[in-house]
């Protein structure tokens, strides 16, 4: 039996009572954001062996550099020109764009624009994809073959949320649902655990940890208390930055919580 | 050229291509037992509700409630042989110590306890908003679902004041503690007539 | 005079050297938002609503010409008189017209953000024409002569303790008592006593209904009721923007704005004037003050849909950490931060503000 996925390109075959991929045909570039690139590599290794291991062709663009995002967000879009032109020359020839950032991924997705090849940045704000809708939407995984014997928390980036709709928001009056939990509660031995709000953002913000630090702060020690309080061992996300934010604070109380982005625990044997 | 032309030429000049009118009329429910609905939302507002047999009922119930020399001022026909009615000697500012004044709702509404009646029902208009308790007569089948039907029953009739009143008025401005009797009554019963 | 502000950063930097106080107002505040949350679970049709609702004012906004004129046709034929402002200080001339036509000091007035933004108060203090605010919340921080914190819940940043003493000093109530039923008792007396004594009342608008001329004031403690129904004079004062086409509409407006709001059904008091009360004198203030222009700009147009129920308040983690006075608006908050005329700024943090308010759905 053999499905195909609308609008993706992807076949899915059905086989011993579960999907497996036939994504040969898809040509998938590596959008890695620079702070991971610096700060965090491990997350972006992680990213490109969960990807392969489900057979999706990745390459990734050695030219890429840093999408624009803190310039745009700080009102100097116009300045981030240069961004948008190298990320569109790294970027068009893919059939997606795979990124391991929600907030990044808006950033494009919202704002990827060029004078002289709006065409192409088009295209790209419609393929680009974050690495946990891509695995679940696009390469439609019901089945990983990961473990992580942890209780995890996971942290919902307000980007990810509300700009890239990952998961349901909590105001909604919608039936809930949560990408990265459906890929978390696929990973063998792993304890998802509850938190008192479930979306409330951490605070980071970008730039705004530095303009506004004392809010920005208190909204990242509550958010750590959040998940201390229900006993999570490691706080995961979709985004490294938020986790970077939480990770500050755990480290300031020598708190033995520690973050994981995502892409190592869908990663992890 | 005037405030008036002025600011009306600003809209005209920058108010968006028009926009179309939705259906006002998206999205009902049915509550189940209207009546059950009705005291279990008045209930959680504050007020109270009593199912009454007759005018007879309600009298000896205010009687109870309110004990002589509790003075109780009535705009209710159906209640007139037992009650002072409400009459002109009156100056809005008399009826501050008045426990309860008795009045007459057009209709209750399920989904929020709410009761509507305008200034006829009124006697005076002060009167529900500066009397210390207040209680109010609506039938049975004057209880309708939601506010859409509150207002297909109001429809395009005219008044001078139209109100909705909603249990005792209250206030959580301190700390976010319920008080009932903000300003206004200090309770509010409404009798619900079979 | 030019007032040297402080940022907001440095605003939120000292309400956050007291943490305790911090998690306090946060709770406070996520609590009403939970009850909000509780309410709105409750209406099987709540997005549909926030969707027909966001939809009625789209079309307002694209009719606002002819919808306001349709509404002063209608309210001249109540009988109540219509005024235009074009700012804030017409509007603030306007309404001391009216006062100082009927020789009076002393007035009532129940809630009204538009007041806020005008800077009413001031001015007819300036007038030696004492206001006094008569909704719980908005005296308690108009006797500490402080804004108001929070559009719905004013004194949302105020102590049980710091209120008993604010009362100990200016209504004689004994030192050291907290109780909020008590305090209360104590403002209901000494509010009482001003409203049988208020010969003119100023009152907010929620909703104008431009079919019928009539306008709906939303209260829970019946303050404006009482102010309007003891007073010879009602004047309301509305934005231009709180116009709804038909009466019927009010059924989702007002389905939304309490839930929204504290979590209620609806409030206490939906108050319908149509016409003023026999021997009565009433009087509307249509207020432009920034919103034609604001309505040019299809960035920020969106914002004159807002209702005023405050939900985006509660849900905001930066308001709720850094408190309604560390924002410069009359208007606080995140709403506040986008309401102010002539503002084209907005906070980029975060949007669940966004998913709660009832008029901007999708």
């Amino acid at each position: 039996m053999e499905l195909i996925l609308k609008n993706t390109g992807v076949n899915r075959i059905f086989v011993d009572g579960r999907f497996s991929y036939n994504l040969i045909d898809m040509n998938v570039g590596l959008f890695i954001p620079c702070y991971i690139d610096q700060l965090y590599p491990q997350v972006g290794i992680a990213t490109l062996e969960l990807l392969e291991k489900h057979g999706v062709k990745v390459s990734y663009p050695a030219n890429q550099t840093c999408c624009g995002q803190p310039m745009a967000n700080s009102g100097f879009e116009h300045l981030a020109h240069n961004c948008n032109r190298n990320f569109i020359n790294s970027f068009a020839s893919f059939d997606y764009i795979v990124c391991p950032s929600g907030s990044c991924t808006l950033h494009i997705k919202e704002h990827l624009h060029d004078a002289k090849l709006e065409a192409e940045a088009t295209e790209i704000r419609k393929r680009i994809f974050e690495l946990t809708e891509f695995l679940t939407d696009v390469v439609g995984i019901q089945h990983l073959n990961a473990r992580f014997p942890h209780k995890v928390g996971i942290h919902q980036s307000c980007h990810g949320l509300r700009g890239l709709h990952l998961a349901q928001m909590s105001e909604l009056m919608a039936a809930p649902f949560s990408k990265p939990g459906q890929l978390l509660r696929q990973v063998q031995d792993l304890e998802l655990i509850s938190l008192d709000r479930k979306d409330e953002c951490c605070g980071f913000g970008g730039t705004f940890s530095v303009f506004e630090e004392a809010v920005s702060v208190k909204m990242g020690q509550d958010r750590v208390a959040d998940h201390v309080n229900h006993e999570a061992e490691y706080i995961t996300g979709v985004d490294m930055s938020c986790l970077m934010h939480l990770d500050g604070i755990l480290k300031r109380k020598k708190s033995p919580v520690k973050v994981i982005h995502i892409a190592e625990i869908l990663n992890s044997k | 050229m005037s405030s008036r032309e002025k600011i009306l030429a600003a809209l005209k000049q920058n108010q968006p291509a028009r926009q179309p009118l939705p259906d006002a009329h998206t999205g009902r429910t049915q509550p189940g037992n209207l009546k059950e609905k009705f005291i279990q939302a008045l209930t959680d507002i504050g007020g109270k509700a009593v199912e009454a047999q007759g005018w007879k009922a309600i009298a000896a119930a205010l009687r109870e409630a309110f004990p002589a020399p509790a003075q109780i001022i009535n705009t209710i026909p159906g209640l007139n042989s037992e009650f002072e009615i409400l009459s002109s000697k009156f100056h809005p500012h008399d009826f501050r110590n008045v426990s309860p004044a008795i009045l007459q709702g057009q209709f209750g509404v399920a989904e929020n306890g709410a009761v509507w009646l305008t200034n006829e029902q009124m006697g005076d208009q002060a009167l529900p908003y500066i009397c210390e308790h207040l209680a109010l007569i609506i039938s049975q089948r004057d209880i309708i679902p939601t506010l859409h039907e509150a207002y297909d029953r109001i429809s395009n009739s005219t008044y001078r004041l139209g109100a909705f009143i909603a249990g005792p008025s209250k206030t959580a401005d301190i700390e976010q503690s319920l008080v009932l009797g903000a300003h206004g009554p200090k309770s509010l019963t409404v009798f619900i007539l079979d | 005079m030019y007032v040297q502000h402080k940022s907001h950063a440095q605003l939120a930097e000292q309400f956050n050297r007291d943490a305790k106080r911090v998690d306090w107002h946060d709770e406070t505040l996520w609590l009403v938002r939970i009850k909000r949350d509780r309410a709105a679970s409750q209406v099987a049709e709540w997005e549909q609503l926030r969707e027909a609702a966001s939809q009625i004012k789209n079309n307002v906004l694209s009719n606002l010409h002819d919808y306001l004129l349709q509404f002063e046709q209608h309210a001249l034929a109540n009988g109540i008189h219509v005024h235009w402002a074009a700012d804030a200080t017409e509007h603030n001339e306007i309404v001391h017209a009216i006062i100082r036509k009927h020789n009076i000091n002393h007035i009532v007035k129940s809630k009204s953000m538009l007041t806020e933004e005008c800077g009413l108060n001031e001015y007819l203090h300036g007038q030696d024409i004492e206001v006094i605010d008569t909704d719980l919340g908005e005296r308690i921080v108009q006797l500490a002569k402080e804004p108001p914190s929070h559009i719905v819940l004013p004194c949302i940043h105020w102590k049980k303790e710091e209120i008993g003493e604010l009362f100990h000093q200016h209504l004689g109530t004994p030192k050291g008592n907290a109780d909020p039923q008590f305090l209360t008792a104590a403002a209901r007396a000494h509010l009482r006593e001003h409203f049988l004594a208020g010969k003119l009342a100023i009152t907010g608008v929620n909703f104008a209904v431009a079919e019928t001329g009539e306008v709906v004031v939303c209260t829970n403690e019946g303050n404006a009721d009482l102010g309007v129904q003891l007073a010879d004079v009602h004047i309301a004062c509305m934005g231009i923007e709180k116009i709804i086409p038909q009466r019927k509409h009010l059924a989702i407006f007002l389905r939304l704005l309490a839930r929204s709001a504290t979590g209620q059904p609806i409030t206490t008091y939906s108050s319908h004037f149509q016409k003023p009360r026999e021997g009565q004198e009433m009087h509307i203030v249509l207020v432009d003050n920034g919103r034609s222009r604001r309505l040019a700009s299809d960035d920020f147009r969106n914002v004159l849909k807002c209702i005023r129920c405050g939900a985006c308040f509660n849900t905001c983690p930066v308001y709720r950490r850094s408190g309604g006075h560390s924002y410069h608006t009359a208007v606080a908050g995140p709403i506040g931060s986008i309401l102010a005329p002539g503002l084209d700024t907005i906070y980029l943090l975060p949007l669940p503000c966004v998913g709660r308010a009832p008029m901007f759905a999708r």
